[in-house]
């Protein structure tokens, strides 16, 4: 039946919430920049100028001079512009980039305002940054090879610092490589004490995980003061020395930062590579995330879920037991309560801003390792910032990164419920 | 053998007319009412089974007695059994063995009470509030400022403080339930993170001029001025009116949590929130409420080290590990305000008895946290205890399950 009615669609035009958050951002880089512009640049004499060091001692010198409010300057210029790309939205997709950037620039500006007129080793805190990575990029690997079978993971807080105990004690009694082979082997355990119960009893992976911390914490402290206060020999394993990798450590400032280190990095970069490899081109990693996404199909396939989850999750241990074992066996020489400090949550925050993949949560754990680098050497610098705020900043940045800014991002779907088989 | 077997469809709540199960053995012989017996069966014996797991721990640790099994094992035994024996007592005692040891019992309780509290209402809501601490300490740095700074009868005095101490518990607390609304980002790292931050917050704000004691250099504060401390119960040592507080509290959480709309709210949306959103509940809003209501809690736990306890002084840390002990209590209590009146009292036993057995027989404190840790497995888990004792399971079994996922 004909009507005269016109046909045109009525079309509601709202943004999207990408778009809405690109609005968001590019207002907050804008606000930054006069931030940048205030603080960093105005609020520094003319003329002063930031040395960084870019060199070790020892190597050719190699510094790098700027006149900080020149810098500053420019920072500021840069980030507005930034922001205003990113207000226009014709790329709304690239926002994440423009913001890293952005916030690259700002921390630049920071360092240049906090050494205005001093000397600074910017390779020292690029160094302190890799190597602090390597607690938060494990853990978040290891969360990662759980999550990825749908198993979450709290309880790498507790794997690391009772792997980093028995690395201590094992290491001073029978050597470094006994240490390591004990706190790998300590993580397993504390892993199949994960799987037993969130798969086989399921219990709330969250409990189970938080109770596996508590319970680390009660134990390690309570043999540390029962212990190994009285048994001090016990608490001085040895190190694990730096190795330089011959050509690449001698490129001038990436050498330093990236290839001068002890074994637990290298292996680390190496764990990432082979990581995405298996997750992603091999029959094993199709069926672990098969499982993940959805167990009752991958069941149905034939594939064994409960022994899926069961080994990816000794392994996600065995990994956090590594992590665990860097701590006392290379970081610092001695085990001390609560040594790891929250570094668990944060590399399980880095697992979920590097979006559940190796790659992603190497990158994250840089970020993070460079909050927690900031926290330490800042201190030295003396800024006018009172240590305590210093001391926050890892932690305020993991809240910042899980609050979305890098907006949300997808568990796998199963993720933390149990399978039962029907 | 497969884990279906052992575990038929009870992941869903058994089908409620099914007849009552056979009596056993253990049944005719307690012989009370068959469906609080089985509420108290497996948190009585997850407590039996983490005292045994800890006599095992300090036998195995008792450096000075190990070698001795090699020699002369009939002595290592006795010394053994007497060094754990010695510490139970030690337990024993500093709990329950005197007036005074009930005092601090009780004393010891409060807090973790109103923590615990704090804890099971997030529970309730399937929020885990693992920032229990640091609201504690954001809270009673708020007392801490009304108790100096101010001069009141103590009759608004207190109050007063209290109240403040709420609300900062609630805004530091609201933090985490605002991103979880907003972002969805996962209460458990949120409140994480905002404990570290608070506890480095409070260590600044103890060397600001505002807070530290004249003449010190050290992070302590001024003292609370007497008006706003919390008087003690004659007859009682130190137990002071904050047990009644926490009473009250025990009172206003059930009714909130059974007797009003919000509390049912919260509880729909912690049973499934798809279905609360169905309903027409704005899961964002109850997320946001539950961890304030939960947050003002903790405040109020933070104000007692603060109010309630010499020196009437703030300093670095001052709320301990209540916070996290507070985790364990409400799901000892199933996350049922009465439940956790009942949990706290029992560790502020540990606690109290914590510290004899520290003091006399030398088996450090930190022995009550894997205690602790044991007694919420067993707790989450009641098919382990189970299994270990081989109870008969009843149709209504079912996992303590209290959020699945990061939410996204």
């Amino acid at each position: 039946m004909a009507t005269s009615v016109s046909t045109e669609p009525i079309v509601q035009i709202r943004s999207t919430p990408d778009e809405r958050r690109a609005t968001v951002i590019g207002i907050v880089l804008i606000g930054l920049a006069a931030f940048v512009l205030w603080v960093f640049a105005l609020g520094v004499e003319s003329g002063l100028q930031s040395t960084f060091n870019l060199s070790l001692p020892g190597d050719p010198d190699f510094t790098w001079v700027v006149d900080s409010r020149v810098l500053s300057f420019l920072v500021a210029a840069t980030i507005a512009f930034i922001g205003g790309w990113v207000l226009r939205r014709t790329h709304v997709k690239r926002t994440n980039l423009g913001l890293a950037i952005a916030l690259g620039l700002f921390v630049l500006a920071f360092l240049t305002w906090a050494a205005a007129d001093k000397s600074f080793s910017l390779v020292g805190m690029l160094r302190s940054t890799v190597i602090l990575s390597v607690p938060v990029t494990l853990g978040a690997i290891s969360g990662l090879m759980c999550e990825r079978v749908a198993v979450i993971n709290i309880a790498i807080e507790g794997q690391l610092l009772t792997a980093a105990f028995v690395g201590t004690v094992a290491g001073s009694a029978w050597g470094i490589w006994a240490g390591l082979t004990g706190a790998m082997l300590t993580g397993a355990l504390l892993g199949a004490v994960l799987a037993v119960l969130s798969i086989r009893y399921r219990i709330d992976q969250i409990i189970a995980g938080v109770v596996i911390n508590i319970f680390a914490l009660g134990l390690t402290s309570f043999l540390a003061r029962r212990v190994l206060s009285v048994a001090q020999d016990l608490n001085s394993p040895g190190r694990f020395s730096t190795h330089k990798i011959p050509l690449l450590g001698d490129i001038p400032v990436l050498g330093s930062m990236f290839f001068n280190h002890n074994m637990f990095v290298y292996v680390t970069y190496i764990l990432v590579v082979v990581l995405h490899f298996g997750l992603f081109y091999t029959r094993w990693g199709l069926r672990s995330r098969a499982v993940g996404e959805h167990p009752k199909a991958a069941d149905t396939v034939g594939i064994d879920v409960f022994r899926t989850r069961y080994r990816n999750v000794i392994l996600g241990g065995v990994i956090a037991g590594f992590g665990g074992a860097f701590l006392t066996l290379a970081l610092v020489s001695r085990f001390e309560e609560n040594l790891t400090a929250g570094v668990g949550y944060i590399g399980l925050a880095a697992m979920i801003f590097g979006r559940w993949m190796p790659f992603g949560a190497l990158g994250a754990g840089l970020v993070f390792g460079f909050a927690l680098t900031l926290q330490q050497k800042l201190g030295i610098l003396g800024t006018p910032i009172p240590s305590e705020f210093l001391s926050m900043t890892p932690y305020i940045v993991t809240i910042i990164v899980v609050a979305g800014v890098v907006g949300r991002s997808r568990p796998p779907a199963a993720d933390g419920q149990p399978y039962i088989k029907d | 053998m497969s884990d279906a077997e052992d575990f038929p469809e009870d992941e869903v709540r058994g089908d409620p007319d099914a007849a009552q199960p056979e009596p056993t053995t253990l049944d005719r012989i307690v012989g009370i009412s068959s469906s609080l017996r089985q509420a108290l069966v497996v948190p009585a014996l997850a407590v039996l089974t983490a005292l045994i797991v800890g006599a095992v721990i300090i036998a195995v640790t008792d450096l000075d007695t190990l070698p001795l099994w090699g020699t002369d094992p009939g002595e290592a035994f006795r010394l053994t059994m007497s060094g754990i024996g010695k510490a139970y007592k030690a337990l024993l005692v500093g709990s329950v063995g005197s007036q005074r040891a009930i005092s601090e019992t009780l004393f010891a309780a409060t807090p973790l009470i109103l923590a615990g509290l704090a804890v099971a209402v997030g529970f309730q809501a399937g929020l885990f509030n693992i920032g229990v601490n640091g609201q504690m300490h954001i809270g009673g740095m708020a007392a801490l400022w009304v108790g100096f700074s101010l001069t009141l009868p103590a009759f608004i005095h207190i109050p007063l403080a209290i109240a403040a101490a709420i609300m900062a518990g609630a805004i530091w607390a609201g933090i985490a339930g605002f991103l979880k609304a907003r972002t969805g980002a996962h209460e458990v790292i949120t409140t994480i993170m905002l404990n570290f931050v608070a506890l480095f917050l409070v260590d600044y704000l103890l060397k600001t001029s505002v807070f530290q004691a004249t003449g010190r250099n050290d992070p302590i504060s001024e003292k609370v001025k007497v008006t706003a401390q919390f008087p003690t119960i004659p007859g009682f040592d130190r137990l002071n009116i904050g047990f009644f507080f926490s009473l009250l509290a025990v009172a206003f959480v059930w009714w909130l949590m059974y007797r009003s709309t919000i509390g049912f709210e919260f509880r729909a949306v912690g049973f499934n929130p798809s279905g609360g959103r169905y309903a027409g509940m704005n899961v964002a809003w109850v997320y946001l409420g539950v961890m304030a209501v939960s947050g003002a809690l903790a405040g109020i736990a933070g104000a007692n080290p603060i109010l309630g306890l010499e020196p009437y002084r703030g300093t670095s840390g001052f709320a301990g590990t209540i916070g996290f002990d507070a985790i364990a209590l409400a799901l000892l209590g199933r996350s049922h305000p009465v439940g956790v009146l009942f949990a706290g009292i029992l560790f502020g036993a540990l606690r109290a008895g914590g510290r004899e057995m520290q003091g006399a027989a030398g088996v450090p404190i930190d022995l009550v946290l894997v205690l602790q840790a044991l007694i919420i497995v067993m707790i989450a888990a009641p098919r382990l205890v189970r299994a270990i004792y081989r109870i008969k399971t009843p149709d209504q079994d079912v996992s303590t399950t209290i959020s699945t996922g990061w939410g996204g």
